[in-house]
């Protein structure tokens, strides 16, 4: 029960993009069509819960006992980095079909600050190492979700008759901050 | 069958049919000259038999055709070929097509026609044969040939032949006044063609609000028990085929199928009655009865024409304009065409000729989509129009076929009912024509890829066969000087 | 520092190892499945007016991004939409150009033969002696007739609408 709240906490509540406006950079870019942000979404599921669980090995058993704190950012990211090239490596070897879906899109996780950005707002929270993973996978459930919605909402909006001045990426973002009202309703959740 | 099966959606335009239903079916004096499209059916084009300067006679054939789905194309008088060229065509291109001009020299003599032996004697398919040596096609405005429909009788167990007489297009009155005027040749054609089909049952179709065509075709199949007189709601689009077998037979046509598909075929009256002629007494498709119709026509009638007789004609005929005409449609007003040009000819196809006053176009200032659904109501297909529209917009051509624009039949009910004045129709054909287009393009990129494949093939066989004419050459050369050393050691 | 430095070195030492023999490991052969995919699509003739050699050399470029979706011409519009969905680029159709298509001027054709045998879709008819003329569903429009003509009586023009190839505007209104 204590791990479902969690979850929705970090689903609904406290979601990644557009509460704590992490990983804007593919909510933007790949959520024009519903199948890339599909894509996408379960890429960074992949990711960011294997990259919640070993950066969190990596701050328990390599950066605390080594009193190397500072340098936690670059070594999340050499880690987060290599784990991605490794899964690319492995999929495309294992199952060509998964990696002709997600091919384009791993390279592109690996930039991507959410990745980044949830490991470490894990460690300050001090979590657990299944709070951590729980977190990791929460918060790209979140991302997914928002990356859905908003692929759907845009896919509506190509059809529509949006005045000149603000076709295009103007639009998208009037529709972003709406979305972004509406998920505020989840504040009080929990 | 009294409780006939609704159809979807349609709607109730004015008819404006009482001008030109009153006046019995006129003639026209003969025309100068006769423009003759080669192409006025669905299919190849015509293949021209004639040269310019040879003298014809009325139904020669003048043109043959190339392949089954396809029309041959008779003189429709007598005369001399003047030219053979681009003709303007009845298109809202306007563009030019190959066609026969053809001088009439006033005698209208017929060709000997070949008198045929009763027909119902004859084998179904030799029929069918019959009618399209007659270039008959379709002459509601699909202009899909007659015959191929007909030998759909060895493929297809087609169980109801249905004579489409509703003519739900308001203005056009031509299938009223040949019904109420040739029932009796059009009883006759439609037993014709259940014979050609073997089909169990012949049901005309005819929309109440044509009293008249309903007594007089009523009383025309009296003697003949397996054809059946039925009245059919008037609501437009009910001369469509697919409504037209929902309403009688109570059956659907499933998406993307076709009216064989559930065992009906359906023949317009102007088709049936052409068949009769042309299997009664051997006379090809010639002439037609055209609606000539709209508020600034000065006596609106129906006008049995030749082929190719300029629209201008026509109307001249009909006592001229009574005031500028704001537009001029083929067809009728709801799936008519623009008409390029009154010298544009009258072709199989010509339902009926309008020349409408402003207030009887639609306004073209379009608003907004305030998404009423209102086209999906009046949409008879049971299709979104409204989302197949925006998708046609913005080029999502794909999008729209998820909503079904493969089965739209372009009957702009839609456009009709729409209060934003959307063009939904006119995206549809828009969105159409495109796909066709890309259609046309993987052919062609297909094709290309067969020809490159066909020459490499054939250059490596030219290579093979260079290579092996070679070491022929060779040895033959080879051969002599051994010859040679061979005599020198003997000798 | 020093610590630092040798744990980040060590940490990277080991991931790049690792990354190393799993490259080995898990090794694809075969190059990009897009090309062939891309490749397939393509008219095959091979005639060069994207600009590359060769259709496939356009697919690898057209993977690589050095090239665009619309650049060929016999392709089409159907040819760059594909195009475009496979590789997830939005496509500028209004960039497409019109088709050319080669036509002879009969009145100055020698009937040399020589047009005809660089067409490589061998849609250029006709014989020794007689007047040749080209078939426009055939026809992909590369120019090499053009080149190859000692006359110079075939141009390249825009193939004229005919009913087949007419379709119905798009409406202008909202």
């Amino acid at each position: 029960m204590e791990y479902l709240l969690f979850l929705i906490g970090t689903v609904l509540v406290n979601n990644v993009v557009l509460v704590r406006f992490l990983g804007l950079c593919p909510f933007m870019g790949v959520s024009s069509k519903l199948d890339p942000s599909i894509g996408m979404g379960v890429a960074t599921t992949l990711v960011m819960t294997l990259g919640g669980i070993s950066s969190w090995l990596l701050e328990h058993y390599v950066l605390l006992p080594l009193n190397i704190g500072f340098l936690r950012i670059l070594a999340y990211i050499v880690v987060i980095a290599a784990m991605v090239q490794f899964i690319e490596m492995v999929i495309r070897k294992v199952s060509p079909p998964l990696y002709r879906a997600l091919g384009i899109y791993l390279p592109l996780i690996t930039t991507n600050c959410a990745v980044l950005g949830v490991p470490l707002i894990s460690v300050r929270e001090g979590h657990s190492l299944v709070q951590a993973g729980l977190f990791g996978f929460g918060s790209a459930l979140g991302f997914t979700l928002i990356m859905v919605i908003f692929a759907g909402l845009r896919e509506r909006l190509a059809l529509a008759n949006v005045p000149a001045a603000f076709s295009g990426p103007p639009i998208a973002f009037v529709t972003a901050g709406l979305l972004a009202l509406a998920f505020m309703g989840f504040g009080g959740l929990i | 069958m009294f409780n006939l099966a609704r159809i979807r959606g349609g709607i109730h335009p004015a008819g404006h049919k009482d001008r030109s239903a009153a006046l019995p079916i006129g003639t026209l004096a003969l025309p100068p000259r006769l423009y003759l499209p080669l192409r006025q059916h669905a299919g190849a084009e015509a293949m021209p038999l004639v040269k310019v300067g040879d003298r014809v006679l009325k139904g020669q054939l003048i043109a043959s055709s190339p392949s089954e789905m396809s029309a041959p194309i008779h003189a429709p008088s007598s005369g001399t070929v003047v030219e053979i060229g681009p003709v303007l065509a009845p298109h809202p291109s306007g563009l030019m097509v190959n066609g026969i001009v053809l001088e009439c020299d006033g005698e209208d003599r017929w060709i000997e026609l070949e008198a045929p032996a009763n027909p119902f004697d004859e084998s179904p398919l030799l029929l069918a044969e019959r009618v399209a040596q007659a270039g008959i096609v379709g002459m509601g405005g699909a202009i899909f040939p007659a015959a191929v429909k007909l030998k759909q009788g060895t493929r297809h167990e087609i169980k109801t032949v249905l004579v489409n007489g509703s003519e739900c297009e308001p203005y056009l009155t031509c299938d009223d006044r040949i019904m109420r005027e040739r029932a009796e040749a059009i009883v006759d054609g439609a037993r014709l063609i259940q014979h050609i089909l073997r089909a169990y049952r012949v049901v005309i179709g005819i929309e109440d609000n044509k009293p008249e065509a309903l007594a007089a075709m009523r009383a025309a199949s009296e003697p003949y028990g397996a054809i059946e007189v039925e009245a059919v709601p008037a609501l437009y689009p009910m001369g469509s085929a697919k409504q037209l077998i929902q309403a009688v037979t109570g059956r659907e046509v499933p998406a993307e199928a076709r009216s064989t598909s559930v065992g009906a075929l359906v023949h317009n009256v102007g088709t049936v009655y052409a068949i009769q002629q042309a299997l009664r007494y051997g006379r090809p498709l010639i002439s037609r009865v055209v609606s000539v119709a709209g508020s600034c026509v000065g006596n609106p009638r129906n006008l049995e024409v030749l082929i190719g007789t300029p629209a201008q004609a026509l109307f001249d005929a009909c006592g001229g304009f009574s005031q500028e005409p704001a537009g001029l449609l083929l067809g009728g007003p709801m799936m008519g065409v623009n008409l390029p040009s009154l010298q544009a000819p009258v072709i199989k196809g010509a339902t009926g000729l309008l020349a409408l006053a402003r207030h009887e176009l639609r306004d073209d200032q379009a608003s907004p989509c305030i998404r009423c659904a209102s086209c999906v109501d009046a949409c008879p297909m049971g299709l979104l129009p409204l989302e197949m529209a925006a998708r046609a917009r913005v080029d999502d051509l794909d999008g729209a076929n998820d909503y079904g624009l493969r089965d739209c039949i372009l009957c702009g009910c839609c456009s009709y009912v729409c209060p934003s004045h959307i063009p939904l129709v006119q995206y549809f054909q828009y969105a159409m024509g495109q796909q066709d287009e890309r259609r046309q393009g993987a052919r062609k990129t297909d094709y290309i890829k067969q020809l490159t494949e066909a020459r490499a093939e054939r250059l490596a066989q030219e290579e093979v066969a260079k290579a092996a004419a070679k070491a022929a050459k060779a040895a033959a050369k080879a051969r002599p000087t051994t010859a040679a050393a061979a005599s020198e050691v003997e000798s | 520092m020093l610590m630092a430095t040798l744990a980040l070195a060590t940490l990277g030492l080991i991931l790049g190892g690792g990354l190393g023999v799993a490259a080995r490991k898990f090794a694809v052969t075969d190059e990009n499945p897009l090309i062939k995919e891309i490749e397939a699509l393509m008219p095959g003739s091979q005639c060069g007016q994207c600009g590359f050699p060769g259709c496939s050399a356009a697919a690898s470029a057209l993977v690589e991004g050095s090239a665009e979706v619309t650049c060929c011409p016999p392709g089409g519009v159907g040819l760059a939409e594909k195009l475009a969905a496979l590789l997830g680029v939005t496509l500028d159709a209004g960039q497409m150009s019109a088709p050319l298509l080669a036509r002879i001027d009969a009145a100055q054709c020698t009937g040399c033969t020589r047009c005809y045998r660089a067409c490589p879709t061998d849609a250029i008819v006709g014989a020794n002696g007689q007047i040749h003329s080209v078939l426009a569903n055939a026809c992909t429009g590369c120019g090499k007739c053009l080149a190859a003509c000692p006359e110079d009586c075939i141009a390249m023009a825009v193939q004229q609408p005919t009913l087949d190839t007419w379709r119905w505007a798009k409406p202008q209104a909202a």
